[in-house]
């Protein structure tokens, strides 16, 4: 036996100890980050929701709570529908290429019958609950208003279609959750057609 | 023992016996010496030199009104709204110790803002007090985030909001922004999951981590050193027992001095919670009086004003991912100051006019981007945030340049000090 010290050795078992543990600290610490994913009852309680419309009077806004979140419904007047065309100009995605919307909803109208329009009331900036501003030339938003949505929080403004216009924080337009209708009078949202 | 021993004697034998018993065991006269009696400050200490005490006497505060008030809340989004109603009506004397702990959080602010702006005047962050300052730097990010997790609890529609817009600021991360959103709040909405995981860690979490930081900065200060209004190391004038010639024990000068600033302190504190509690809105919301709605959102959104200078520069960019990136750099930068500070001397007695210039720009934009933060989003707010948010950066990132080529004056060797 040597009284001599094998560096080599040592500094070898410290190392895999020290590479040992810290894979064992991530192991362990994986279930701890994981619990704060939603749970299966939150992942449940996200389910689809079914909304009668049959009572929405043409230019008329009803909020329904899906996923926790508000749901925009508008029944858009042959007005509202006209206002849409030629904002171009004033929208920074008017043609909704950076969007967050069903395929079916990749046009001006934004929707898949075009007089009703299905939106998620959350603020693409920080999630505020945008207010509905309908009337052409509200004061409360800006002279030129066409009218549309505005979030009280940050000055966003969207059209009527939910588009977001140039020089507000928000970055793309009000997101189109999925949604199918089941019968005329009566939408699913939560899931697309062939899906549900 | 003689028998002409008086009784007081024999007790002082006593109490010097179980004090050596517990020297034996545990170093108390050590460390109370070390830390206290014989710890050297400079003897010029001014008002500024309050609030390092003063934010510790709020932190104490609010660990005891917060464990009172644990006991009667509850946190879920079914009980929250109703359990704070329940303290302020129903429990004996809730209502005193709900106020103590939300006037207590602002009075926090105060204090470290005040605390952190005597660093700023004196060059308290330089050489060789670094890591002291980075320390007080993560207490005040740590205070941020207890700030941020308590204000949902009471479940009213403001902290509803409030903490919409703060974790949507994690969805302005590119790729993993959605999910990381949806990691924080446990569900596809700030709901009940949110609510219960933001109760546990502004109870327990941040309150260990802010404990320990404490710690870590009064070591790593006594390690150094205080620093002074004039800048000046006191230890390297020393007298021949070795004390510096301008160091007085802490104990018992700064502690008596303390005392004073903790009885008008305590005078405020309580006008504040016996006669303005809400302090017209800035303390309390009064949106926050109507329960949580996660369709409805208050007219008028603004976080409390000790965010609000940081919520005004997020505003003025009309884009979120680098509005957001403004505001996390907004309050990082403050981390850096040691290494963007080239100046020779560190106290603003013995600054030059460049120094003073920016610093007194960046106190104005800093109260006036606090001021924007809280008013609506109209367009001229706008551009007044986007002008004040520039000086705000000007202060930091130039500080390089006019630090280096200010006129500064000689600093002497001894402190500035008249007699009282």
């Amino acid at each position: 036996m040597t009284e001599q010290v094998d560096a080599g050795r040592r500094h070898f078992l410290t190392v895999a100890t020290a590479a040992v543990g810290a894979v064992g600290a991530g192991f362990a610490a994986t279930p701890f980050l994981a619990s704060w994913k939603p749970s299966a009852r939150a992942k449940a309680m996200g389910a689809p929701v079914e909304v009668d419309i049959s009572k929405l009077e043409p230019g008329a806004l009803l909020k329904i709570e899906w996923r926790g979140k508000a749901v925009y419904i508008v029944h858009r007047t042959p007005q509202m529908l006209s206002q849409l065309q030629g904002m171009a100009a004033r929208l920074r995605d008017p043609e909704s290429a950076e969007s967050d919307q069903p395929a079916f909803a990749k046009n001006e109208a934004r929707a898949a019958k075009p007089e009703y329009l299905v939106l998620v009331g959350v603020c693409t900036h920080l999630g505020c609950a945008p207010l509905d501003k309908f009337t052409p030339g509200d004061v409360t938003v800006s002279a030129d208003w066409p009218g549309g949505f505005f979030c009280p929080c940050h000055g966003s403004k969207f059209d009527l279609s939910g588009r977001v216009f140039k020089d507000v924080p928000a970055p793309t337009n009000l997101p189109v959750p999925p949604y199918t209708f089941v019968t005329d009078t009566r939408l699913l949202i939560g899931a697309e057609a062939g899906n549900a | 023992m003689s028998s002409t021993t008086s009784q007081n004697a024999v007790g002082r034998g006593r109490l010097a016996a179980l004090q050596t018993w517990i020297d034996d065991r545990f170093p108390m006269t050590t460390l109370w010496k070390s830390q206290v009696s014989e710890y050297y400050a400079a003897k010029n200490f001014n008002f500024w030199y309050y609030f390092g005490s003063l934010a510790l006497l709020v932190l104490v505060i609010q660990l005891l009104s917060g464990l009172f008030l644990a006991m009667n809340y509850k946190p879920s989004s079914a009980e929250a709204f109703n359990s704070v109603e329940y303290i302020m009506r129903d429990v004996e004397w809730g209502w005193l110790i709900r106020y103590i702990h939300s006037t207590g959080a602002s009075a926090f602010f105060i204090v470290v803002y005040l605390h952190m702006f005597r660093a700023l005047l004196y060059g308290s962050y330089q050489k060789p007090r670094e890591l002291l300052w980075i320390f007080g730097m993560l207490i005040y990010f740590a205070l941020m985030g207890e700030a941020f997790f308590g204000y949902l609890l009471p479940w009213g529609n403001m902290s509803y909001w409030g903490a919409q817009v703060i974790v949507s600021l994690f969805g302005a991360i590119p790729y993993v922004g959605d999910s990381l959103m949806e990691w924080i709040r446990g569900d596809y909405y700030i709901s009940d999951v949110t609510l219960n995981r933001f109760f546990a860690m502004h109870v327990i979490a941040l309150p260990l981590a802010l404990v320990f930081l404490v710690i870590g900065h009064v070591i790593a200060l006594h390690e150094v050193g205080s620093n002074n209004p004039d800048g000046i190391e006191i230890k390297y004038v020393k007298g021949p027992d070795g004390i510096p010639l301008d160091g007085i024990a802490f104990h018992p000068y700064y502690t008596v001095k303390d005392i004073v600033g903790v009885g008008v302190f305590l005078i405020l504190f309580s006008l504040v919670i016996f006669f303005a509690p809400m302090m017209g809105g800035y303390f309390l919301e009064h949106a926050n009086f109507d329960p949580a709605n996660s369709l409805q959102t208050p007219p008028h959104i603004a976080p409390v004003w000790y965010f609000t200078p940081f919520y005004a520069i997020l505003r003025s960019v009309p884009n979120k991912p680098l509005g957001a990136a403004l505001m996390g750099v907004a309050v990082l930068l403050f981390v850096f100051l040691p290494w963007l500070d080239r100046g020779k001397v560190k106290s603003i007695r013995y600054r030059g006019p460049l120094f003073k210039f920016f610093l007194a720009a960046f106190a104005i934009s800093f109260v006036a981007l606090g001021y924007l933060g809280m008013q609506p989003p109209t367009p001229t707010y706008t551009m007044a945030g986007r002008v004040f948010g520039t000086v705000y950066f000007a202060f930091f990132l130039l500080m390089p340049w006019y630090t280096s080529i200010d006129k500064t004056r000689p600093v002497p060797t001894r402190v500035t000090y008249h007699g009282h």
